[in-house]
């Protein structure tokens, strides 16, 4: 409601247009203008023309220079630029202190890198087998039965154990694959002929391993005599042409075509040795014997693989299954109580140790082991990341207090230091990513892997995502909220000192970052004790020199006394021989031995070693008692040499001239000989029989003439093989070398263990080295007066050096204890194991404290020898 | 404040040269001279004053463009006055006139003299014939 009395007012909607379009600097003095002349033009002309008039006058003010608005006076700065402020100083800190930087960044980097391999190799290892789409789904059929008195477990299996779980439980199964063993076999087309490794298998195996086929199909292997190979292999063979249908010869009498290629199965593959696969009848049907193993149910000598059906549990099969040979043996095979039961894919390559009927784990426990190592690796790099940061940034407490004076609020202070340990940290997961992918190559090699950067999984970057920001947060953390919450005041005058306590979160750390290159030390020591003593086992023959031909050697078996005499004669060989299993490999396990004063009735196995008259002679092995077998006394051939570990089981006083009874017929013990270490190296040596056999052994081996140069040797050797068995490529193998590959998988964990230990001492050493310095720095004046007041540089090197020899004798007692009880037990899965002994303690401890002294020294001696008329000039 | 700082070297630019001064800005900076002896140099009563004194119908908008401009050239300088109740009690801004711009009143007003007394001193004689 107007008031009669009350002043005329201006149009409102005009008012509001002019304030919303004139610069807010001028609103109060044009708008004042305007009322003050519309009050006047009421006077002069009246209300309802001054109306009008006042919108024109406002109108009048639609200009450029009444709508713009004044640029302000203080900058309004969006919060980028404040972190970019945070990240020039970063760098220009990171800049100034060069050392610190490279000290800093270098140890992290290599710790991430550490990190980054193991993780790489960790996600191989899990991962293995997921090439083949149906890996949750198939399975190895295994078996266990009692061997004096112990349940051995096996994935051999009986051949008539596939027909009959088709018949009786096929509507479990989606395929079931008979095969022999992936090994090395000839294969030939046209005038190319190579040994190449593959199997013999049912047809559903291509279906099975979801293998992804080149050229040809999946049901290739259904055709009789066909063979598919994988893609390397026909190229190989075939080049650039078209292998389909091409003719190829198997171990020189198979004839068989090529049907399909399939693609190379990847490096972590339990079938990444498949490079063919030739079907499984072709196999059976080539020979007698495997005709006859169709109804046998005690020769297990046959793998077995499933694929279950869509709708069923593997456990609930592998439970209905477990009586299925027992139900099919006669009661003396039923005596051994044989189960069958499914091992999973998954579990194959991780979990294939088996100790009496239980799953022990296997290879699942080096990659927690190494899972580990890597974190300790990582966070020692952490640690000392956080140390020098933190005890960088304690000089940084007078910048604090000038930003805080200036007005910084504590969040911006916080988010300063923040910002700071994250660009350090993303700098240097850029470092350790590049010596990554620089590294891998040598690393693969250590490790026998084929490992790369997973650069398009999302995981991959999520992951280091999540590490980057968790490890700048924790060693961001320190100086963020302790050096914000100084008092400005306090710093700036001078009267802040970093409390007492300050050092302590700093040595527990040192502590932590030694106890776990001390424990890694050790344990380096102790595994690589381990390897050396079982190289040093006597093995109870002599391997120089000694060379053996792998496969079976129809041709050579055919000629055997032609090539051998010729060898000799020509000086090429010393002696050559045959023998069922290798010198470094025990293939067959027999059972039905008894012999007088046997103590049980049971079934126990012995190792049974056919060989020709030579054997003894070409591996040089060594008698306690009697003589080798000879060919002058026809009588050997119903002759047993035994070792000394059958003849301590059987318990004979005077084994040499005993009779045992085998398979019918009574075996005369005509020698006994030291034990020979075929197998495992850590394992005892199994109780093992040795009989004359004159059919075709498995193996050829020679001794080479040690009067001879090897590689001449060798081209005599090749040359009169070619003449007897031309069909027969000349792939020998060294025995020192199939022996010590014995210890490859030790010797693998033995070097990578080093390589780490290695890196661990390393970063220590780098933290130490910077935490040192940052000590020394910080007592600059003190050191001044004390060489003032007459100190010699002895006492100010031990006096800076204690503080950091103290850390390292306490971590040294908690390495100690902690390494002692994880090795024990690691050596407690060896048999044959070497002893834990006290001067490896010593050792690694003095090492550590010599290494601490000499990289305190540095620094220390440095401050000593400093001039004090410089270190305190500056009071 | 930069913009400011621009148009003070700006007026110092203009200083050296001799400062060109519009007719309208000339009868605006001498009306706010006079009107600031009253301490009332400020838009609207520079616009009634010239109004009345010139005849000329100048709009507001006009005057406060002028006045800016002579406060970026440095002749006027200004604050704020105080508030009064036709103005809805928002404050005048109210110009006095800097030295510069009284030197450049005077300048003007000497060459005009200079010209006029050059004009007048022929024309004398011819009038007293």
């Amino acid at each position: 409601m107007k008031r009669p009395d009350a002043l005329p007012t201006p149009p409102r909607v005009a008012d509001r247009l002019l304030s919303w379009f004139v610069a807010p600097h001028l609103r109060e003095e044009v708008l004042g203008d305007l009322h003050e002349e519309f009050a006047w033009q009421v006077a002069r002309i009246g209300e309802r023309w001054a109306r009008w008039r006042y919108w024109w006058d406002v109108l009048g003010f639609v200009k450029p220079r009444f709508i713009r608005r004044l640029n302000p006076k203080y900058s309004t700065p969006n919060p980028t630029d404040m972190l970019r402020t945070y990240l020039k100083i970063a760098l220009r800190h990171l800049v100034k202190n060069k050392g610190y930087s490279a000290i800093n960044i270098g140890g992290l980097a290599v710790g991430m890198a550490v990190a980054m391999l193991i993780g790489l190799w960790m996600y191989d290892e899990l991962s293995f087998n997921t090439y083949h789409q149906h890996y949750d789904r198939i399975a190895l059929v295994m078996q266990q039965q009692l061997e004096a008195g112990q349940i051995a477990t096996n994935n051999a299996t009986p051949m008539p154990l596939e027909a009959t779980l088709r018949t009786e439980y096929g509507e479990s199964f989606k395929h079931i694959v008979l095969a022999s063993w992936t090994g090395g076999h000839i294969l030939a087309a046209g005038d190319k002929k190579f040994t190449e490794t593959g199997n013999y298998m049912q047809p559903g195996v291509p279906d099975m391993l979801s293998l992804k086929m080149r050229k040809g199909t999946r049901d290739g292997l259904r055709e009789p005599a066909s063979i598919l190979l994988a893609e390397s292999v026909a190229k190989a063979y075939f080049g650039e042409a078209d292998p389909i249908g091409q003719l190829m010869q198997l171990d020189n009498k198979l004839d068989v075509r090529v049907t399909g290629v399939y693609q190379d199965l990847p490096a972590n593959s339990s079938f990444r040795d498949l490079q063919f696969i030739a079907p499984w009848d072709l196999y059976v049907n080539s020979k007698d014997w495997l005709i006859k193993s169709k109804q046998l149910w005690d020769n297990n000598s046959f793998q077995t693989y499933v694929q279950l059906a869509d709708n069923v549990d593997m456990a609930a099969v592998s439970a209905q299954i477990k009586g299925v040979k027992r139900a099919h043996v006669d009661a003396k095979l039923a005596q051994q109580k044989p189960d069958v039961f499914l091992q999973p894919m998954s579990r194959w390559h991780l979990y294939s140790e088996w100790k009496n009927g239980v799953n022990t784990g296997g290879r699942i426990q080096y990659v927690w082991l190494f899972g580990l190592i890597g974190a300790f690796v990582l966070l020692l790099a952490c640690i000392n990341f956080m140390n020098l940061s933190t005890a960088r940034s304690e000089k940084r407490a007078k910048e604090v207090g000038i930003r805080k004076a200036v007005g910084s609020v504590r969040t911006q202070l916080i988010s300063q230091f923040f910002s700071e340990s994250l660009l350090v940290v993303t700098l240097t997961f850029v470092l350790a990513l590049l010596s990554v992918q620089l590294l891998l190559p040598a690393f693969n090699e250590i490790a026998d892997k084929q490992l790369t950067i997973l650069w398009s999984s999302p995981a991959f970057w999520l992951l280091s995502l999540g590490f980057v920001l968790l490890t700048g947060l924790i060693a961001g953390s320190y100086p963020a909220f302790y050096l914000s919450s100084f008092q400005a005041v306090k710093v700036l005058k001078g009267t802040f000192r970093a409390g007492r306590f300050a050092a302590v979160p700093r040595q527990v750390l040192v502590i932590i970052q030694f106890t776990v290159s001390v424990t890694l030390i050790i344990g380096t020591i102790i595994v690589f004790r381990q390897i050396q003593f079982a190289k040093d086992r006597p093995v109870g023959y002599s391997r120089a020199g000694l060379i053996m031909l792998g496969m079976t050697q129809e041709d050579v078996h055919a000629h055997f006394a032609t090539i051998r005499t010729e060898l000799i004669q020509a000086g090429a060989v010393a002696e050559m021989a045959e023998s069922g299993s290798p010198a470094t490999g025990l293939w067959s396990t027999q059972n039905g031995f008894s012999w007088r004063g046997e103590s049980t009735d049971e079934q126990v196995g012995f190792g049974t070693i056919f060989v020709s008259h030579e054997f003894g002679k070409t591996v040089g092995w060594q008698f306690n008692a009697g003589r080798d077998f000879s060919r002058a006394y026809a009588t050997d051939s119903s002759a047993m040499v035994l070792n000394e570990a059958a003849v301590r089981f059987m318990g004979l006083k005077n084994p040499v001239g005993t009779f045992v009874k085998w398979e019918g017929k009574s075996w005369k013990i005509i020698g006994v000989i030291k034990d020979m270490v075929m197998e495992s190296p850590y394992e005892p040596v199994r109780r093992t029989v040795y009989m004359i056999n004159n059919g075709s052994g498995n193996v050829v081996t020679l001794r080479i003439n040690p009067n001879r140069n090897v590689p001449g040797a060798l081209s005599t050797i090749e040359g009169v093989l070619k003449k007897y068995a031309a069909g027969i490529p000349f792939d020998y193998q060294f025995v020192d070398q199939a022996y010590a590959q014995k210890f490859g998988d030790e010797e693998r964990i033995g070097n990578l263990a080093f390589l780490f230990a290695g890196l661990a001492i390393f970063i220590s050493c780098l933290g130490l080295f910077g935490l040192a310095s940052f000590m020394a720095e910080q007592r600059t004046k003190e050191i001044g007066v004390r060489k003032v007041l007459g100190a010699s540089v002895l006492n100010l090197w031990s006096l800076l050096s204690r503080d950091f020899v103290l850390l390292v004798v306490i971590a040294f007692t908690v390495a100690a204890p902690t390494a002692w009880y994880f090795l024990h037990n690691w050596l407690l899965k060896y048999e044959y194991r070497t002893t834990i002994s006290w001067w490896i303690f010593a050792a690694s401890g003095v090492g550590a404290l010599l290494v601490t002294l000499l990289t305190v020294s540095f620094q220390s001696i440095r401050a000593a020898l400093m001039n004090p008329v410089k270190s305190l000039r500056s009071e | 404040m930069a913009l400011h700082l621009i148009s003070k070297s700006r007026a110092n630019q203009y200083c050296m040269k001799r400062t060109y001064l519009g007719e309208f800005e000339e009868v605006v900076l001498l009306t706010a001279a006079v009107l600031a002896l009253q301490d009332q140099a400020y838009g609207v009563a520079i616009t009634h004053e010239i109004n009345e004194q010139t005849g000329r119908a100048v709009r507001l908008n006009q005057i406060h463009t002028a006045l800016q401009r002579l406060e970026e050239k440095g002749m006027v300088s200004s604050h704020m006055g105080d508030p009064t109740a036709e103005r809805g009690g928002r404050r005048k801004r109210l110009f006095t006139v800097t030295a510069y711009g009284q030197r450049t009143l005077q300048e003007i007003q000497t060459v005009r003299t200079t010209l006029w007394d050059r004009l007048l001193a022929p024309l004398i004689p011819t009038l007293s014939v």
